[in-house]
Parts: structure tokens; C-alpha cells; sequence
């Protein structure tokens, strides 16, 4: 099994999410193949959701197009069954709760399993409600990644101790998508992870540029890049792998 | 091992980002402390009884009672309330208690517009910032509110997202709250959302049907056969329910917009047509297709056109405490007309679903039986819009 641990284990990670079906899951499945060709240590594949609520614009807008082209579940099932043949990188469904509940959390996470799925991501559900999602992700050997944001304070410890996978450290208040600058002390909740557990952690949300990248990646195990790639597909449609893949090196160099 | 909060059999919970985790702890903490301070309930009640008008009157519609000629029908006049809506019952409760909480800023999501102006009411009220989210369709839909809302000092934020009416706004709402937290208070409009918002909402509003059981007692000598109220989110619904759920001789029923009808696409009865699932921070029933999409719902209503219910209401549902009924467009278009004839009572299209109920089934039920509606807001806001679809139906 390909598991999100495999993603940390040569040095700093660098994460990068697509949303699945835009512009449709031919071109998907490309750009998955120049992400892991180029360098990323893990692949967010995102399952678009109607509302998806922690999103800003650009990953939103990307949504939509995706849902209004016809993708569902089963059709993303499909193309990354496909894609695993050949890509071996590290993989993780990030989604909304109900995509996976709705589906029956048990036949998700079993086919997930099937297709080497390290873990998912869920935004929208924080410590308290984990367990419904995180057993099931148990049995089958998946991780259910925990989120800290910048408001997280005394609850960093709690999130922590039963992390796995990676943690996911929300950079910044609000939605996705590339900002200016990040105003929160990364390092004093990176420390205090450290003294709660060994699971890596990687810093997403606003992140874009190399020099960003390089700056995280410093005070973490790994950084996550998602509006800015998903701001290709969405500018270059069926010629976006190559971009990307290109993006995806420079943010990889920078990060070595 | 975690534990989660706010649970109504299966339903409720806290479905939100973790960003949002500390502010609805620091709001429940804030709230089990003040729901029991008698100087917090002074203050509530004063803005209540002297500000908002309450008690709302309980009217005998004799005149409607007779020509539909079964049970005696008596109206709970939210619609007297100080901004024409119950919305205002829940908003001052919440604005008292952001206030305490030291917050300086109100957030809002509103769909009919009422939830809006309530909020930005209190907000002049209080002396705090004010914003309100609301679907750019339901901006062209409620010309009229967004008015209000602008002359009451709130900025107005028209939502162009998805489909453009409540379920957006919530959206925007959610995420202006993630993105200012320190002193803003989301003061949610209806009983639903995260816990504790299902519960904090209910209580302040369940002083519709404190209100309904004293009034039935001295006017009649008796608890009421039904009440019936219209549902979007709920929040009227639940208020009048609330005082009667361990009443079981009096039925429970919630009307829901049923839109072109349960039949067709266009439809936002959610307990009709939903199914289980996760949204808006709760476990509840919602419109939404197989693979968890949320459905573009619809209803003539904007303060009923939601693809969900709240976690209570899909309690009372499952445990076959309420019953919840579809209401179309057209027969809610009816009991607008209807009232406003027979009683000289404007209601609001949300509430003429619960109007339209009553009508259909009062005339079936015996003279000795007695029924309670609440009129949950009043009309004035819905009638160039009414005007505009009886006016399409001529031309059909």
C-alpha cells in the first residue's frame, strides 16, 4: 500500500492539489502524470462539491466547471484507477463530508483503499467529529488528515496526539487561495505539534510562489499548493499539464 | 477520543472547518452561562416586551373559521413584531449575547430579507458593524428589504455564487466568519448550522409557543388540537412547536415549499424529497442528488427556498413527533390572496404555506377542534412580487 508517510520520507514534501474533472478527467489524468513526473511528493485530488465552503474563488469557480461538465464519484473512482497503473506517487481524496457520507462512508473508503488512496482530507470536519469518518478510515488502512488553523490555540495539542498521515496547517484565516502575505506565527504551532506527536506537518493555504514555498517549507515538513495550480488548469484547459508540470518542478527546486 | 456536540437523534452536530472550532465553543460557553443569568434575561425581556412588541397577539380568524366552516382557527401574529418577522425574536436574543461576548460586529445571511433586516435592526440597536449576505436573486426577488437593510446602516453584500439565493448567502456568511472571527458574531438565522446555533436559536424562539400555551389557556381552557408553521431552515416552526413536544395530544405539522410541487425539480421540501446528509455544519435532510451534490432547490419563497432542514425538525420528523407537509407555489399564492381578503391580514409567502394548510384541512376537522397557525411575517415585502406571478398566470 502507498501510504501519506511515503510522501515525508525525502525531505521537505511539496503537495499539490487539482481539482478532478476540470477542465474533464482526460486532461486530469495528465496533469496527475506531470505532478508525480515533476517532483511532487504527494497529489491532493480534489472531488468537487457543490458548496465547498473552505474554498475561495479560484478552486470554487474550478468546482463548478467540473460538476458542470459531468463528474461524479464513480467517474473520478474511474480515471484514478486508471492513473495508479502507471503513477506511484502518493495520493489523498480531498472532498466535503458529504460527498463521503452520501456514498456510504464504508463503499468510499473501501474503493479508495482499492485504489491506494493514502487518506483523505475533510475540511469540514474538525476534531469533534471525526470518529464517524476515522474508524472506517482505520480498517482499511486509510488516514483521515487533521487540520490546525491559525484560531486553533489550546486544541493544537488535542489534534496533534491523534494525528495521521501529515497535519495539515491552514496558514492563514478564511478560504483558499494565493495571498500576499501570511501573517501567522507558523513556527509557534509547528513547535508545539513537535511536542505532541511525530506525524509530519505540511503549511497550505495562500501559498504560490517559489520563495513562499522555500520560506514554509522551512518551518514545516512540506507545503501544499492548490489555487495556484488549479489557476492553470483553469487558464490553459487541455494544454495545462505541461504548465503545470513545469510550475510544479520550480516549487519542487525550490523547496530541495 | 472526540466527542461530538449537539446531537438530535442522528442529526445536529458541528460539521465545520477547524478554523471556526473556537468561536462556536467560545460561543456555547458564553451561551450555557448567560441562558441562566437572570440580569441577561431582564435585559432580553425588556427588548422584547418594550422594543419589539411581544407578546404577539393570538387571534380568533372568526370570519375564516366560519367559512371554512370545521375547526376554530386562531392566528399567532408574528407579523406584529417590531420588523414585520419572528426573525426579530432570535436576532435580539443573539445581538444581546455577541454584545456581552464583546463582539462589535454582526454577520447575516438572509434569504426573504426579514432574517436581514432583523439583524441590521438590532445592529442600529446595539451600536454594532453590520453585514449581510444575501443571494443576488433573492436581492431582485426582495428589492424592497435590501432597502431596509441599507437605510438601517447594514452593508449589503449581493452573493453571485451557485444559485444565487439563501443556501449562497449561508455559504458567504460561513466564510466572511473564517475570515474575521475576533469581533464578529454570526448570528445565524435560523435553527440550523453548527452547535450550538440549532439550540440557541430554538430557545429564542420558543417564546412563540410559551406565548401560544398561555394565551390558548386563558382563551380557550385548553391546549390547541394542532400548530402549524411554515419550514424552510424551521426557525418559526420550531418556536411554536417547542412548548408542545411533550404535549402529545397536539400535532405538530410543518409545512414545507414544495414549489412546482414534490413531483417536478423545482421543489424545496426537503423531509418530502431529501435525503441524509452533511452541509451547512449539521447532519440533517437535504435536496441533493446521489453522490452528495446539493440540489438547486426552488420555491416562490426566498425565505423557504433552502435544500435543508434543521437537525430538530429532522428529529421530530424521524420520531414521527411532527409531521412534515409539501405546499406549492400555487397554493400558497392562494392563501396570501385568501387571508388578506378574509381576515385583512397580509401574510408573508413563507407563512402562506402554513395558511395554505389550514385551509386545505380545517374544513374537514370538527367545529370542536381547535387549530393554531403561526403568521410568521407579514406581507407587505412579498406583494409586487405575488402581483408579478398572478399577473404571469393571466397571460398563460
Amino acid at each position: 500500500m502507498i501510504k501519506i508517510a511515503d510522501a515525508f520520507k525525502n525531505g521537505k514534501a511539496f503537495v499539490a492539489f487539482i481539482t478532478c474533472g476540470d477542465p474533464d478527467l482526460a486532461t486530469t489524468a495528465e496533469i496527475i502524470k506531470e505532478i508525480s513526473r515533476n517532483g511532487a511528493d504527494l497529489i491532493e485530488l480534489g472531488i468537487p462539491f457543490s458548496d465547498p465552503t473552505a474554498e475561495g474563488p479560484v478552486i470554487q469557480s474550478a468546482n463548478m466547471r467540473a460538476l458542470a461538465g459531468g463528474v461524479t464519484t464513480d467517474k473520478i473512482f474511474a480515471m484514478v484507477r486508471e492513473v495508479r497503473k502507471q503513477v506511484k506517487t502518493p495520493m489523498v481524496f480531498m472532498t466535503y463530508a458529504n460527498v463521503v457520507f452520501s456514498y456510504g462512508a464504508e463503499s468510499f473508503i473501501s474503493q479508495c483503499a482499492a485504489m491506494d488512496i493514502g487518506g483523505l482530507i475533510l475540511p469540514d470536519i474538525p476534531f469533534e467529529e471525526k470518529d464517524e469518518f476515522d474508524g472506517v478510515c482505520k480498517q482499511y488502512g486509510l488516514d483521515l488528515v487533521s487540520l490546525i488553523a491559525p484560531t486553533s490555540k489550546q486544541r493544537i495539542a488535542m489534534i496533534a496526539k491523534e494525528a495521521q498521515g501529515f497535519i495539515y496547517i491552514v496558514s492563514s484565516l478564511g478560504v483558499t487561495g494565493v495571498r500576499d502575505s501570511i501573517t501567522t506565527d507558523i513556527d509557534a504551532i509547528v513547535q508545539t505539534i513537535r511536542d505532541n506527536t511525530d506525524t509530519p506537518c505540511a503549511v497550505g493555504f495562500g501559498i504560490s510562489t517559489p520563495e513562499q514555498a522555500k520560506k514554509f517549507a522551512a518551518k514545516a515538513d512540506g507545503v501544499i499548493v492548490g489555487s495556484a495550480i488549479v489557476r492553470l488548469a483553469e487558464q490553459y484547459g487541455k494544454d495545462a499539464p505541461q504548465k503545470i508540470g513545469t510550475y510544479v518542478k520550480s516549487m519542487k527546486d525550490a523547496i530541495r | 477520543m472526540a466527542q461530538s456536540k449537539g446531537r438530535f437523534g442522528m442529526h445536529g452536530g458541528q460539521y465545520i472547518p477547524e478554523t471556526l472550532m473556537n468561536a462556536v465553543n467560545e460561543l456555547e460557553e458564553a451561551y450555557e452561562h448567560y441562558k441562566n443569568d437572570p440580569t441577561f434575561h431582564r435585559e432580553l425581556t425588556a427588548l422584547l416586551n418594550d422594543y419589539a412588541g411581544r407578546p404577539s397577539l393570538l387571534y380568533y380568524a372568526e370570519k375564516m373559521t366560519k367559512e371554512l366552516g370545521g375547526a376554530k382557527i386562531y392566528l399567532k401574529r408574528e407579523d406584529l413584531n417590531h420588523t414585520g418577522a419572528h426573525k426579530i425574536n432570535n436576532v435580539l436574543g443573539q445581538a444581546l449575547l455577541a454584545k456581552k461576548m464583546g463582539k462589535t460586529r454582526l454577520i447575516a445571511e438572509t434569504g426573504a430579507g426579514q432574517h436581514g433586516v432583523a439583524t441590521a435592526t438590532a445592529a442600529a440597536l446595539m451600536g454594532m458593524e453590520c453585514v449581510i449576505f444575501m443571494g443576488e436573486e433573492d436581492t431582485i426577488r426582495q428589492a424592497l428589504n435590501v432597502y431596509r437593510m441599507r437605510l438601517l446602516g447594514a452593508e449589503v453584500i449581493p452573493v453571485t455564487s451557485g444559485t444565487r439565493t439563501l443556501k449562497d448567502a449561508v455559504n458567504e456568511a460561513m466564510k466572511e466568519w473564517t475570515n474575521r472571527i475576533d469581533d464578529t458574531h454570526y448570528c445565524l438565522g435560523s435553527v440550523m448550522g453548527p452547535h450550538p446555533f440549532p439550540t440557541i436559536v430554538r430557545d429564542f424562539q420558543a417564546v412563540i409557543s410559551k406565548e401560544i400555551k398561555a394565551q390558548m389557556l386563558e382563551k380557550e381552557g385548553r391546549l390547541p388540537d394542532a400548530v402549524i408553521a411554515c419550514v424552510g431552515g424551521g426557525s418559526n416552526a420550531i418556536g411554536s412547536f417547542y412548548h408542545f413536544i411533550d404535549d402529545k395530544e397536539v400535532k405538530l405539522i410543518g409545512c414545507e415549499a414544495a414549489g412546482r410541487g414534490v413531483d417536478t425539480f423545482e421543489t424545496a421540501a426537503t423531509v418530502a424529497v431529501g435525503s441524509p446528509g452533511i452541509f451547512h455544519g449539521m447532519k440533517s435532510y437535504f435536496c441533493q442528488d446521489k453522490f452528495g451534490q446539493i440540489a438547486p432547490v426552488y420555491s416562490i419563497s426566498a425565505g423557504l427556498d433552502y435544500p435543508g432542514v434543521g437537525p430538530e425538525h429532522a428529529y421530530l420528523h424521524d420520531i414521527g413527533r411532527a409531521d412534515y407537509v409539501p405546499i406549492t407555489d400555487e397554493e400558497a399564492v392562494n392563501a396570501f390572496e385568501y387571508l388578506s381578503r378574509t381576515e385583512g391580514i397580509i401574510p408573508a409567502i413563507e407563512s402562506s404555506h402554513a395558511i395554505a394548510y389550514a385551509i386545505k384541512t380545517a374544513g374537514q376537522m370538527e367545529k370542536d377542534k381547535i387549530i393554531v397557525v403561526t403568521v410568521s411575517g407579514r406581507g407587505d415585502k412579498d406583494c409586487a412580487a405575488i402581483a408579478r406571478y398572478t399577473g404571469e398566470d393571466q397571460h398563460d
